[in-house]
C-alpha cells in the first residue's frame, strides 16, 4: 500500500512490529508495520519460522529479505508459534501490499498476556516515527 | 547515489528492457599525462597499455607486488600522451597515492587528481544509445571506445562502457553540466536507477565489485580476471600473478544459483571451504544468485555447494558466467 497507515486496533512495538491480540486474550497475530515494509522495499523472501518456536519479547524471531538487505523481525510479545502464514512463501510481496492483513507473519499463543501493557497504541507509535 | 528511486526491481527491469540512468559521480578519476605516461601505466596496470588505441577503453586491475588486487579500473586514452583512469570511490585516495609514488622520479609524467573535475552518468539499457544519440551532435563511440562530443550543448566524454551487461554509454561531464544532462536523458525515457539496481544488474552478469569480490588478500587469477593480466608487460605484481597462473590458483571465484528458496549474502561461509562475496535475489532469474570464492576443486559448473545462510544450509549450484544472458 502506498499510503502510510497504522490501524487503531493494533498494538505496536518500537522496532516496527504490530500485534493484534485476539478476543480470547490468549493469542496474537504478528506482523511488521507500514514503516518497516516501506524502509525495506520490496520483500522478496520470507522463510516462516517453525510452528512451536518460542518467541521472547524484544528478540528477533525471524527474518524478512528485500532485494537490498536482510532484516530481523523483533517479537513484540512472548509466546509460542501456533500458525505461520505459509502463503508468503510464494508471495512475500504481500508483506508490502497488505502489511496488516494478508501480510501477517505468525500467530502465537501468549506466554504473558500482561506484556501487552508495554506496547504502544497507534498514536504513540506514529509519534515515535516523527520523533 | 540513493539505493533506489522507486524500487530496485522496477529500476532493474527498466535497464534490462529499456533504459536506466545512474549517477555514478562518486567514481574517481586520475589523469596520467606526458611523454612518460604510457610507460608508467604499463608498470601499474595489469593490461597491455600499448594495445589501448587513441579513443579506446581498457579494463585492468591494479596489483601490489604480491599480486593482491588494489583496485579494478577502466582507462580511456584521450590523447597519445593523456589517459583518464576511473577509480572506485573507496580506493581513489590510495590509488592516487600509488600512482604518485610510482611516478616519483620518472621524467615526463604527471599524475593529476581529477575527481572534482568530472561527474559521471551511466545510461544503460537496450534503448540507451538511442536516447543519448538524440541529444548528441555526432555519432556515439562504439563499445570499448570513447569520444568527446556535445550533448544538449555540454562538453561530454562519451564512453562505450558500463556495468550492467546491457548496451549503453557512460557520460563524463563537468559537474555543473550534470543536472541538465540527467534531465535531458530522463525526459527522453531513461529511468533514474540507484545503487540497489546497479548491484543486482552487475551480479547477474558477474561483474566484480571491489570490496566484495576483489580484495588485496586475493589476486586476479583467483578472481577470474586473468584475461586482463598481461604478465609479459612487467607490471607490478606480474611475477606473483604469473606464478599463480602457472601453478593454478588454490581457490576460484565462481558464480552460483541457489537451488530452491533462500538468498545467500556476502560473508556467508561455504561448507568445505570458501565464502560468498556477493549475493542477492536475481530479479530476472527469480532465484538467489551470487559469487563465492571456493577451493579450485569445487569450481566446475554443476558442482553443488552448501552455503550456511545465517544458520540454515542452502544448496547452490556452480554456474557458467554470466548467470544472465540477453534473451535467456
Amino acid at each position: 500500500m502506498a499510503q502510510a497507515s497504522y490501524p487503531e486496533d493494533l498494538l505496536y512495538h518500537s522496532e516496527h512490529d504490530w500485534a493484534r491480540v485476539e478476543d480470547d486474550g490468549a493469542h496474537a497475530v504478528l506482523g511488521i508495520t507500514w514503516y518497516a515494509q516501506d524502509s525495506l522495499g520490496e520483500v522478496v523472501f520470507f522463510d516462516p519460522p517453525e510452528v512451536g518456536l518460542t518467541l521472547k519479547k524484544d528478540e528477533p524471531y525471524t527474518e524478512v529479505e528485500s532485494v537490498k538487505a536482510v532484516s530481523d523481525v523483533i517479537a513484540p510479545l512472548s509466546g509460542e508459534v501456533v500458525e505461520v502464514n505459509s502463503a508468503l512463501g510464494d508471495n512475500p510481496a504481500m508483506i508490502n501490499e497488505d502489511p496488516y492483513g494478508e501480510g501477517w507473519l505468525v500467530k502465537i499463543s501468549l506466554a504473558d498476556p500482561a506484556e501487552r501493557e508495554q506496547l504502544l497504541d497507534a498514536a504513540a507509535y506514529k509519534a515515535s516515527l516523527s520523533g | 547515489m540513493p539505493v533506489q528511486y522507486e524500487g530496485v526491481r522496477e529500476e532493474h527491469e527498466a535497464v534490462r528492457t529499456a533504459c536506466g540512468v545512474f549517477d555514478v559521480s562518486h567514481m574517481g578519476e586520475i589523469e596520467t599525462s606526458g611523454p612518460g605516461a604510457a610507460e608508467l601505466l604499463q608498470r601499474l596496470l595489469s593490461n597491455d597499455i600499448t594495445k589501448l588505441a587513441l579513443g579506446g577503453a581498457q579494463y585492468s586491475v591494479l596489483c601490489r607486488e604480491d599480486g593482491g588486487v588494489l583496485d579494478d579500473l577502466f582507462t580511456y586514452r584521450l590523447d597519445v600522451d593523456r589517459f583518464l583512469t576511473v577509480t572506485n570511490a573507496s580506493n581513489h585516495e590510495s590509488d592516487l597515492a600509488w600512482f604518485r609514488e610510482h611516478a616519483d622520479g620518472r621524467d615526463g609524467v604527471q599524475v593529476g587528481d581529477e575527481i572534482d573535475s568530472w561527474a559521471m552518468l551511466a545510461v544503460q539499457g537496450p534503448i540507451a544509445r538511442e536516447i543519448v544519440q538524440a541529444i548528441a551532435d555526432g555519432p556515439l563511440p562504439q563499445r570499448m571506445e570513447c569520444a568527446r562530443g556535445r550533448l544538449s550543448g555540454a562538453e561530454v566524454l562519451v564512453c562505450g562502457t558500463g556495468y550492467t551487461g546491457e548496451e549503453g554509454v557512460e557520460l563524463l561531464c563537468r559537474p555543473d553540466d550534470a543536472p541538465a544532462l540527467w534531465d535531458a536523458v530522463v525526459r527522453r525515457g531513461a529511468r533514474p536507477a540507484g545503487l540497489g539496481a546497479r548491484d543486482t544488474l552487475r551480479m547477474e552478469v558477474c561483474f566484480h565489485l571491489y570490496g566484495n569480490d576483489l580484495m588485496v588478500e586475493r589476486g586476479p587469477i583467483e578472481a577470474g580476471l586473468g584475461w586482463c593480466c598481461k604478465e609479459d608487460t612487467g607490471f607490478i605484481g606480474s611475477e606473483a600473478v604469473a606464478a599463480v597462473r602457472a601453478a593454478g590458483p588454490a581457490e576460484r571465484l565462481v558464480a552460483f544459483e541457489i537451488d530452491g528458496a533462500g538468498i545467500a549474502r556476502q560473508g556467508n561461509p561455504v561448507a568445505g571451504g570458501g565464502v560468498v562475496t556477493s549475493g542477492t535475489l536475481s530479479p530476472c532469474l527469480g532465484v538467489g544468485i551470487g559469487m563465492a570464492y571456493v577451493p579450485a576443486a569445487h569450481a566446475a559448473p554443476g558442482t553443488r555447494l552448501d552455503i550456511d545462510v545465517r544458520g540454515k544450509m542452502r544448496t547452490a549450484v556452480v554456474k557458467q558466467k554470466p548467470l544472465y544472458r540477453k534473451g535467456s
